[in-house]
């Protein structure tokens, strides 16, 4: 690791403000940590967002949806939402090991958006929008491919607002060795449509399996799925865990599994 | 009533106390005054000409007291193998010098060519960092591919050395055409081509060193992570830097696991103590997790061929094996030996086969070293072996148990003089398998078949029965073998005047609980408390001399000679005792700790004759010297050939391929056991790295030569819930009949016999599903049993 100076803010605004002067947002540091440590990033400054007060919490408004502050570890993501989102709060819980969940948190696993990390499934699934410091971003506009987001230079995720589906699951197979998801798939039932969202597959990061979505909006059972291909291999990642044949294949395989346990 | 002390007995392990309270004392936990860092820079190419080094461009940075190249290192000598192999024509093998830092070129990534010295280790680091961006390397093809490499006489690691062949070895060369007759006149012939997947040995704690040089005294001190402190004094003082072997003191204090991998003098120890003398001050140096991948020795990696003839109701009539052994880049001190003759001379396995032959090439290839790893050779040949039968079982449409029971040696076969060399003294290879069949309650297996089936997986069985060879010796025959050390052991057992042991052994103790067993061993013979026994290893000042821990050899060689030494105590015990009994020597029995006159309830107690031998006012010194302090050399004169049979269920999981294991059950020879607990633990931590092997470690080169698995993120290690409840057992037992204490040794069965039992199981499970699957290479990771099923 070199060395860096260090900052640790109390509002968005100061946060904002150190990281437009140059400095690097620092969340739970579960990917950025490592890096430096490994001598791959050599930050001049990091702006710690740990200690802003309105960028942590849980909490329910008025239209009904989750709102996470962006600093909410993933610990108390599992904790908090269970009774009000079991799904999303299952996900959380499975994140990496106790440690990670406990510094890890949803912002940072968002602005990274790392092909195989979890919650962008969730994000994407549940349709749910991303709060910076400017803006909202609607999810499906959020995930712009792999390590890849609608995020500004210097701008921050202040907050994930979740609509609560009927139902929903996330089924995780993991990369054996590194325990992110090989494959990870979010199935959520709205009113409106069903929506089915893919991490760890595609070499462009998170995507929704939309002929899964058409045809569980008909008619949410496993059974639909059967009599349908696998979503194409093309761009799916192939690496020493599994070939692109495999992870696509997977695709259907744990659609299937979160239909029946949603 | 249970016993609560001395042989057989469970007794807590007294090393735990400090290891699970933090306050066991590892290498990098030694903090000395005035010490610097090294940092090793490490190539980050396959294989490369070394054009320039530019020491100068960092010569002036903050804290930087020295650099070091493969030219500060050309007048003194390479790491050396410790064993020749000769070739089948006879000639010697090819034995490129291993430096201590790579001179002229680097042979694979994380091959050290430089290193820096400096005041702290972020210093080091930087200096490294930039050391490594003014090298000039130019990089050349990488030699990756072993059947590549020995075709290719453009391309060499070695320049000298035309084919990358290091030997081609036969074994027994002079029954090849004997073997290829039996073959080919066998009405079956099983073929099976299959990869013993090369393994990073990744032990909890990182190599680390520290060398320090006293210029009043010229002596010299390693502390080291060592599994063999006296070899790695051997092989620094005798082979590589020339010191005085009396003026080097080497350490190895707490280890946290070796595996192998810490057997073996690394050019870091010699760095260190080389730096530290120029330098006059302590220096150190600990791997960072990466470096232990790239540069710790790895194991196995093979690419072995075997065919098994047999008769139609599956007798085994031949084997043939040939094989293609990965030594790396440089030959690491045991890497001839490992997939030689702790490899061929075990192609027999536990059964009665009249004709084996085995031939196997080293290849050097651009890799890092292989070497010995848990089992060392044992578990490619029973790999092998186990496999092919599970495989010839189905081609004929037998059952695999009952070909194994046809061929298995019988008790009244022992002594057994195997085609391939060795002489199995005891066994009782049907008891084990027999014991394994009730504990894995093989009677309802087809109804656990129909439960998974109905829950949506397959289910199948595996069966290894597996033999090892422990204890290498005796030294008179591995020296004929080719063996450059000897394979004895020594202990020197100390009694203090108020009665207290102190036992120094050659053995070396990272993880196996030796202060424990050692000292059930020393008080149950001595008729002391446990506690009044200290175990004493790893510190070549205060013990005699020892080959250091490795291949199960501890107890059945270590052990052995602890207890000669003890029976040199009791020995001198009774003339003192005779003395202050005044009865004759011949009269006084030793027994529970008092030195007895027979047929009196005259006695002394072993304190009393200590105390006697430390304060000798009623002693007879006219014949006997005062002190109570013996040492005994051991040198084997046999193997011990531990056994048993090992038996796997597993379930897959037709959707994705992942396999789960639903029991796994072990039934072990040790012999004689001290410590049960210990046992089941060596047990444990060896199926558990079997079961590794099996499903999910797998060490990736690319066509560059780039390790591709360098880190965890990528390299599978088994973790707690990959593995199963595992019933251990060793009930049975037949005691070696060669050494004193008719142990056999346990710490390598369970990596040896695991992995076979795990494939067969899966290969099984899939033929019942309807897969016809014949083979799949490990590690059977969900992708390749999925990729498998697909057909």
């Amino acid at each position: 690791m070199y060395n860096f100076d260090f900052t640790r803010p109390s509002t968005i605004k100061e946060a904002v403000a150190a990281i437009g002067a140059g400095g690097q947002a620092l969340s739970g540091g579960q990917t950025l940590i490592p890096t430096m440590k490994a001598r791959l990033a050599m930050p001049e400054t990091l702006v710690s967002l740990t200690g802003i007060q309105e960028m942590k919490g849980i909490c329910t408004n008025d239209a009904g949806q989750i709102c996470i502050g962006a600093a909410t570890t993933h610990a108390e993501v599992a904790h908090e939402v269970a009774k009000s989102y079991p799904a999303l709060s299952d996900l959380a819980g499975h994140i990496g090991d106790p440690a990670v969940r406990n510094r890890g948190t949803i912002g940072g696993s968002l602005a990274n958006n790392d092909p195989s990390a979890c919650y962008p499934s969730a994000v994407l699934g549940s349709g749910a929008i991303v709060k910076t410091n400017s803006r909202e971003i609607a999810a499906d506009d959020f995930f712009q491919g792999m390590f890849t987001t609608a995020l500004e230079e210097g701008e921050i995720i202040t907050e994930v607002k979740f609509p609560v589906p009927q139902k929903a699951n996330y089924q995780k197979f993991v990369q054996p060795a590194s325990r992110f998801a090989l494959v990870g798939v979010f199935v959520a039932k709205f009113a409106d449509g069903v929506r089915v969202a893919v991490t760890g597959a595609s070499g462009e990061g998170v995507f929704r399996w939309t002929e899964a979505e058409v045809a569980l909006s008909k008619d949410f059972s496993a059974a639909t799925l059967d009599g349908m291909a696998a979503p194409s291999a093309d761009g799916m990642i192939s690496d020493l865990h599994g070939t692109g044949a495999y992870r696509a294949h997977l695709v259907k395989v744990m659609t299937a599994r979160a239909v029946v346990a949603a | 009533m249970p016993k609560d002390s001395g042989i057989g007995v469970a007794s807590k392990r007294r090393e735990d106390f400090r290891f699970l309270t933090g306050r066991g004392k590892y290498t990098d936990d030694v903090a000395l005054q005035g010490q610097l860092y090294a940092v090793m820079v490490r190539s980050e190419v396959a294989h490369g000409k070394i054009k320039k080094i530019d020491t100068e461009a960092i010569s002036e940075m903050p804290g930087v007291r020295a650099v070091f190249t493969g030219e500060d290192f050309s007048e003194v000598g390479g790491n050396p193998a410790g064993w020749l192999i000769n070739s089948r024509d006879g000639t010697p093998m090819r034995e490129p010098k291993r430096p201590v830092l790579a001179h002229g070129k680097v042979r694979h990534v994380g091959d050290a060519y430089a290193a820096v010295v400096a005041e702290t280790l972020q210093q080091a680091k930087d200096a490294a960092e930039k050391l490594a961006e003014s090298a000039v390397i130019e990089e050349l093809p990488a030699i990756v591919d072993m059947a590549g490499a020995i075709s290719d006489s453009e391309n060499r690691v070695h320049d000298e050395i035309d084919d990358n062949l290091c030997f081609d070895w036969g074994w027994i060369e002079d029954n090849r055409e004997v073997v290829d007759k039996a073959l080919t006149s066998s009405p079956h012939v099983t073929t099976l081509q299959l990869v013993n997947n090369r393994l990073v040995p990744n032990a909890v704690e990182p190599r680390s060193s520290i060398g320090e040089y006293d210029p009043g005294t010229g002596e010299y001190k390693l502390t080291t992570t060592s599994q063999n402190p006296h070899l790695t004094r051997l092989l620094i003082c005798a082979f590589v830097l020339g010191i005085p072997e009396h003026k080097l003191t080497v350490v190895a204090p707490d280890v946290g696991g070796g595996f192998g991998s810490k057997i073996y003098h690394y050019g870091e120890e010699a760095l260190v103590l080389a730096a530290a003398r120029k330098l006059g001050r302590p220096v150190r140096w600990t791997a960072d997790r990466s470096e232990s991948f790239l540069s710790d020795a790895h194991g196995r990696d093979h690419l072995t061929t075997i065919e098994v003839g047999s008769t139609m109701d599956g007798e085994i009539l031949a084997i043939r094996t040939s094989t293609l052994a990965n030594v790396g880049a440089y030959l690491s001190n045991f890497s001839t030996v490992t997939p030689t003759f702790l490899h061929g001379t075990l192609m027999a396995g536990p059964y009665k086969v009249p004709h084996v032959y085995v031939n196997l090439k080293a290849v050097f290839t651009n890799t890092a070293p292989v070497d010995a790893y848990r089992g060392a050779g044992r578990p490619e040949a029973t790999y092998s072996l186990e496999r092919a039968i599970d495989k010839l079982s189905r081609e004929l449409n037998l059952d695999p148990i009952e070909v194994r029971k046809k061929n298995l040696l019988t008790p009244d076969q022992f002594p057994y003089t195997s085609p391939v060399g060795l002489i199995y003294d005891i066994g009782n290879y049907q008891n084990t398998l027999d014991k394994a069949i009730e504990l894995a309650d093989l009677k309802n297996f087809e109804s656990r078949v129909k439960k998974s089936k109905s829950n949506g997986k397959l289910r199948g069985l595996g069966l290894s029965t597996w033999i090892e060879a422990c204890g290498i010796a005796p030294s008179n025959l591995v020296g004929q073998l080719g063996a450059r050390v000897g394979l004895y052991d020594a202990a020197t057992v100390r009694v203090s005047a108020t009665g207290t042991i102190q036992v120094m052994t050659g053995a070396h103790s990272h993880g196996q609980g030796h202060e424990t067993a050692f000292a059930q061993l020393v008080a149950s013979k001595l008729g002391v408390a446990e506690d009044a026994v200290e175990i004493v290893h790893g510190d070549t000042s205060k013990i005699p001399f020892g080959m250091g821990s490795y291949g199960s050899r501890s107890l059945a060689v270590c052990g052995s000679a602890m207890d000669r030494a003890v029976d040199k105590i009791i020995e001198k015990g009774k003339k003192i005792a005779a003395h202050m009994l005044e009865a004759d020597e011949i009269d006084i029995t030793f027994e529970n700790g008092n030195f007895t006159v027979n047929g009196t309830d005259k006695s002394k107690s072993f304190g009393e004759v200590a105390f006697s031998a430390y304060v000798p006012h009623n002693y007879p010194l006219e014949t006997l010297e005062p002190g109570l302090e013996e040492t005994a050399f051991y040198d084997p004169n046999n193997f011990t050939y531990p056994a048993g049979a090992y038996l796997c269920e597993v379930e897959v999981d037709p959707d994705t391929g992942k396999v789960t294991i639903c029991s796994f059950t072990c039934a072990d020879d040790f012999g004689n056991v001290i410590n049960p607990m210990i046992v089941d633990g060596q047990v444990h931590g060896g199926v558990a790295q079997g079961i590794g092997q099996a499903l999910t470690e797998q060490t990736v080169y690319n066509e560059e030569g780039q390790l591709l698995t360098a880190s965890y993120m990528d390299y599978t290690m088994p973790r707690a819930d990959d593995l199963p409840f595992l019933k251990v057992d060793h009930s049975c037992q037949t005691p070696c009949t060669h050494n004193p204490l008719g142990v056999k040794g346990c710490g390598e069965a369970g990596a040896i016999g695991s992995p076979p039992a795990v494939v067969n199981a899966v290969v099984d499970a899939l033929n019942r599903g309807g897969h016809a699957v014949t083979h799949i290479d490990m590690p059977l990771s969900p992708h390749r049993v999925w990729q498998a099923m697909q057909g």
